[in-house]
């Protein structure tokens, strides 16, 4: 049987540039973070990233590694919009397919199932048929006669996602309440690789949740990387919950060309064990300055 | 003619607040639904889907706003790990859900126009906004497939546009352009702002001015919408709460008062 444990470089290794990267997860949640800082600090560069889309779409257009982004949305979930696709779109920096969210998974599911579309009433008088002038509508070859949306599958060169726990042959875990649709990113790659909070044996599955969290199969798998706090700062819910600190941190921080560098240096341009221990100690520092400014205003109160 | 009293809480007396008056009114957008699933985006919003569950509406189906159907009706701001929950609703069967028509929603706009498209996308041009918001979401795949109604906190020459800049919801002249599949099973049923209750139940599906809620003027919603409304010669005012509605607001549903932060009076 296969071990298909890899290391996040290897990982990088097998992307090339101007390659179309499908990234799992949703929003600011289960994203596969620490994959996307490895792509942060290689040389990949031309991505067409396919997205229900969060920080790692923010974070890849900082670094100027996005060619073209496919979204639906672009979100930090407790905070609407996340500024760095924000100062892309609005510098024309990158290119744009902007699609209804049911029609990019009607898209992964084409591209899973190699079909070259799927129809859908979604879509339909909006300007998603405007923005994107390639899109089609078909009609329905039996008597209703109805006309709908042919909404292209989206095939990936590459597919990322996160999980909660996975084995060395490439079976993958979601403890979480979604799944998303990581399973269709999977399907519809070529290449797919799978982080996850923790590699365990087959047998540690069953004490881990029940079967219907083992939603990734190896058939849809190709490398495993552990990552422990590999979605760091999104949500991998139950092993831990959004950063919201650091989230606002991020955020302020891309807000000024100073404090984004100093970001960049500090968490940034790290390896990713580097990356996990700098996030510790900025919140072992935020703790303190609470802690002192508690005191500060008991010492206030006091008076 | 008397004066009548200043009307010191802007409640014309009664004591109700403008957030207690958003709150029925949203109710209102879920009178006569069934067993759908109800998702609403907001506090009025959210304040409303719950006491139309809990009185004219009892087979609403509320979400968690994660990945579950809640059994009973939650006050404004629980901890979701203390609901009791009754289904799975991870967002791939959300999907499902929504195209099978089996839903009634209450979304946020940015821009609402006047034959009601909505607008999360973008504001200016496409291709290069002038500011970037979240993007289309499911507006497009909603408003075509089961009722859709919008909530407008801050009703203005801003938000009420003559032409949104990128329609993400579909309004009626763009579904009735994009032919019968658009159009059947496309309903706006009711844009609700903070000075009053609007749908599109004109000969031309344009939008009405349904009713203001008390202490605002109709001159007042003409003069901060940015397109010419339809207004009856009669132009009611927003029902108020009957006092168990209020009671259940209050006390039940929002102790918290979550709902005179979203909109002062």
């Amino acid at each position: 049987m296969a071990d298909k444990r890899i290391t996040l470089d290897e990982l990088i290794g097998e992307l090339r540039s101007g390659m179309t990267i499908g990234i799992g997860g949703w929003g600011s949640r289960r994203k596969p973070m620490a994959a996307v800082r490895a792509i942060l600090r290689s040389d990949l560069t031309d991505l067409t990233v396919v997205a229900y889309g969060g920080p790692d779409l923010g974070l890849l257009c900082a670094a100027g590694k996005v060619e073209r982004a496919v979204y639906g949305f672009v979100t930090l979930d407790s905070i609407p919009t996340d500024p760095h696709f924000k100062a892309a779109r609005q510098a024309g920096a990158i290119e744009c397919t902007e699609l209804d969210e049911g029609m990019f998974y009607l898209g992964l599911l084409a591209a899973s199932q190699r079909i070259p579309f799927l129809p859908t009433r979604a879509g339909l008088g909006s300007d998603v048929m405007v923005v994107n002038p390639s899109l089609r509508t078909v009609v329905s070859p039996y008597e209703d006669g109805e006309e709908l949306v042919a909404v292209p599958a989206l095939r990936l060169d590459a597919a990322l996602v996160h999980v909660n726990r996975a084995d060395a042959k490439g079976s993958g875990q979601i403890l979480g309440p979604d799944p998303f649709f990581d399973e269709l990113f999977l399907g519809a790659a070529d290449r797919r690789f799978v982080t996850t909070e923790r590699i365990v044996t087959t047998d540690q599955f069953a004490a881990e949740g029940p079967l219907q969290t083992l939603c990734i199969s190896r058939l849809l798998t190709d490398g495993v990387v552990e990552t422990e706090g590999g979605a760091h700062f999104t949500a991998c819910v139950p092993d831990y919950s959004r950063d919201e600190a650091f989230q606002k941190e991020y955020v302020a921080a891309a807000g000024d060309p100073e404090a984004w560098t100093a970001f960049r240096e500090r968490f940034l341009e790290v390896d990713e064990p580097g990356y996990q221990l700098a996030v510790g100690q900025a919140t072992v520092e935020r703790e303190a300055r609470v802690a002192a400014a508690k005191a500060a205003a008991g010492t206030q109160g006091a008076r | 003619m008397s004066t009548p009293p200043p009307d010191l809480d802007g409640s014309g007396g009664s004591g109700v607040t403008r957030a207690e008056y958003c709150a029925i009114a949203c109710a209102e957008v879920f009178r006569g639904d069934g067993e759908v699933m109800a998702s609403a985006f907001g506090t009025a919003p959210a304040l409303g889907v719950r006491l139309a569950r809990l009185t004219f509406a009892p087979d609403l189906v509320l979400t968690d706003g994660d990945a579950a159907l809640v059994a009973g009706v939650p006050a404004l701001g629980v901890d979701p790990a203390t609901l009791l929950l009754e289904s799975h609703m991870p967002y791939r069967r959300v999907f499902d859900t929504v195209w099978s028509g089996r839903r009634n929603l209450i979304m946020m706009a940015s821009q609402i126009d006047r034959t009601g498209n909505q607008n999360i996308s973008a504001i200016g041009e496409w291709a290069r906004p002038k500011v970037q918001l979240i993007g289309v979401r499911g507006a497009p795949g909603n408003t075509v497939n089961h009722s859709t109604s919008y909530w407008v906190p801050n009703h203005s020459t801003r938000s009420f546009v003559e032409q949104v800049d990128v329609v993400s919801g579909v309004g009626y002249a763009r579904a009735e352009a994009a032919g019968p599949s658009a159009t059947r099973f496309h309903q706006i049923r009711r844009v609700v702002s903070n000075l009053g209750v609007f749908d599109f139940e004109t000969p031309d599906h344009v939008m009405r001015l349904r009713s203001v809620h008390p202490g605002v003027t109709v001159t007042e919603v003409t003069e901060a919408t940015g397109f010419e409304l339809v207004v009856p010669e009669e132009v009611p005012e927003t029902r108020p709460p009957t006092p168990e509605e209020l009671e259940l607001l209050r006390t039940v549903l929002d102790p918290r008062g979550l709902r005179e932060r979203e909109i002062r009076s």
